[in-house]
């Protein structure tokens, strides 16, 4: 198994932390990682994303320019990578924030309320637990419970208390594709 | 139970940094090898006593170097290419003075301050001299987070074994990237007294230890000279790596360093689906360069495209050692523009399919 997805979105909506949960989790199965994020003067005020692969065999280039899963939470990175889907892969977006939606007959598109379920969860910065729940409610790679191990690790122990509740947003995201 | 974590390259250096019991770190902040000093800051003086300087300048810094590495300390700096840059005069100055130093290039687009994107357009920079006479620096290309934590443990001992600066040739994409890394168990710092040479300040020595690299007589300097290439031989000898893929049945060779490398071994699985029967040279020590491997494939082989992120460097040495037994062609993107595996798989069939 060889999946490679881009995660792509405003700076701070917590696309690169999408991705480095995927990492994490991973590792914690023992597959193999690359997670690329982009660093350049897009970071500043324009799309942030971050490539990330998780292999069961080790891994040629961390840079690629198709993907199996595109994760997309604003307009532009919709606009982008819509044509980078590889035939048959898969394009999730948050459907509040795009207008102009994905039109593709050859991909497999995922309207998902995630900005909705965030308001409703009254902490919209969960949206990218969400949007990472509908992600592995339809590609599978990872096991629910291993995410959970990989947010113990990627959050400092003061915000431990916060587990719970970005579990109910992954949860709620998973549910929202499995519909 | 072997300590596996998912890091990013430049913590990953600044790891093996302080576990390869580095003594000091001197160093300027630059994107996109700022985390490395970040890092060091953070961990590194509370676990091993190592000292971790930020200087005012990377002039500072490498003359920092200098003087550590001359007292006999295990001492590193990090910077990028236009840092790097600031740094020659230091780097020809400890060649001349064989002193042991690690250096890494988290290389970034150029010429000028150039962007802050990956590039690896610093190859001639690092392997040609950057520096003012004929010295050499023993040179590593990682291509991957887990040969950032190696190649600085093998970088020391290199350098030790030596008495020469050694260079790490990374790229921005390199040190931003997070990958699966295995670290190595913590080693103690060295004695620094095991340094016969070093400037330690013992009184009991019957010579007096003397660090410097002028010398007005020229046959002194000649006879320096000659010392140092002996040991450019030694390790053109002795120190040649590189990862060969699939070459023994190819009919064609992509090559590249670094991250260049990766994307190649993508494009050549492509082009392996499609039929070519492509293999791979990954040169790991761009000097001493793996003359052979070339020499060897190239009289076997069709043909050879080298990829680089930049206009054409390293080629000139794959060109060397083919000393024309094949066509050797070049794909490269610039400036911090990252190839695509589909470009390079579209070159390769350009040049030699259609």
């Amino acid at each position: 198994m060889t999946h490679e997805s881009i995660f792509s979105g405003f700076g701070g909506q917590g696309v690169l932390t999408m991705g480095m949960l995927l990492g994490y989790a991973g590792i914690i199965e023992d597959k193999e990682v690359t997670w690329m994020p982009s660093y350049g003067p897009e970071m500043r005020g324009g799309t942030a994303n971050c490539i990330t692969i998780v292999s069961d065999k080790l891994i040629s280039s961390p840079i690629i320019s198709t993907f199996d899963t595109v994760v997309a939470l604003n307009q532009p990175s919709v606009d982008k990578f819509e044509e980078k889907v590889r035939v048959g892969g898969n394009m999730i977006f948050d459907v509040a924030n795009i207008i102009n939606v994905p039109t593709r007959k050859d991909i497999n598109i995922y309207a998902v309320p995630g900005s909705d379920i965030s308001i409703k969860l009254k902490n919209t910065k969960v949206l990218n637990m969400i949007m990472l729940g509908a992600f592995i409610g339809i590609t599978d790679i990872i096991k629910v419970e291993t995410i959970w191990k990989a947010l113990e690790q990627v959050l400092p122990e003061r915000y431990h208390k916060l587990i719970p509740l970005n579990q109910e947003a992954f949860m709620a995201g998973m549910d929202a594709v499995k519909k | 139970m072997a300590d596996k974590k998912l890091m990013k390259g430049n913590e990953a250096l600044a790891e093996a940094m302080i576990r390869a019991g580095c003594d000091a770190y001197f160093g300027y902040p630059i994107t996109p090898q700022s985390e490395v000093l970040e890092y060091l800051a953070r961990e590194a003086t509370n676990r091993t006593g190592m000292v971790v300087l930020q200087a005012e300048s990377e002039v500072a810094a490498v003359n920092m170097i200098y003087g550590a590495a001359g007292a006999g300390a295990r001492v590193m700096t990090t910077s990028s290419s236009p840092g790097m840059s600031l740094m020659m005069e230091g780097v020809s100055y400890i060649a001349s003075a064989e002193l042991p130093c690690l250096f890494a290039n988290v290389n970034r687009g150029g010429p000028g301050l150039g962007t802050i994107q990956p590039s690896q357009a610093d190859y001639f920079q690092s392997v040609k001299g950057g520096g003012h006479g004929d010295y050499k620096m023993f040179v590593l290309a990682p291509s991957s987070v887990q040969e950032m934590v190696d190649f600085v443990k093998l970088g020391f001992d290199v350098a030790d074994k030596y008495r020469t600066p050694v260079m790490i040739l990374a790229d921005g994409a390199i040190g931003q990237m997070m990958e699966k890394v295995v670290l190595f168990e913590q080693m103690p710092r060295p004695d620094k007294n095991a340094k016969t040479w070093a400037t330690t300040g013992r009184a009991d020595r019957p010579v007096r230890n003397y660090i410097t690299s002028l010398h007005i007589q020229a046959e002194k300097m000649e006879e320096i000279n000659m010392r140092l290439q002996a040991k450019y031989r030694d390790m053109e000898e002795n120190e040649v790596r590189y990862q060969a893929i699939d070459i023994d049945d190819a009919d064609y060779i992509l090559t590249g360093f670094g991250l260049g490398a990766r994307i190649a071994m993508r494009a050549m699985e492509m082009g392996r689906e499609k039929g070519y029967k492509i293999g791979l040279i990954r040169p790991i020590t761009l000097f001493p360069f793996p003359t052979k491997i070339f020499e060897e494939v190239g009289s076997k082989v069709k043909g050879i495209l080298d990829v680089e992120m930049n206009c054409g460097q390293m080629v000139e040495d794959v060109r060397l050692s083919v000393e024309g037994r094949c066509p050797v062609k070049f794909y490269g993107r610039t400036g911090g523009v990252i190839p695509s595996p589909e470009e390079i798989l579209e070159k390769f069939e350009e040049y030699f399919i259609k």
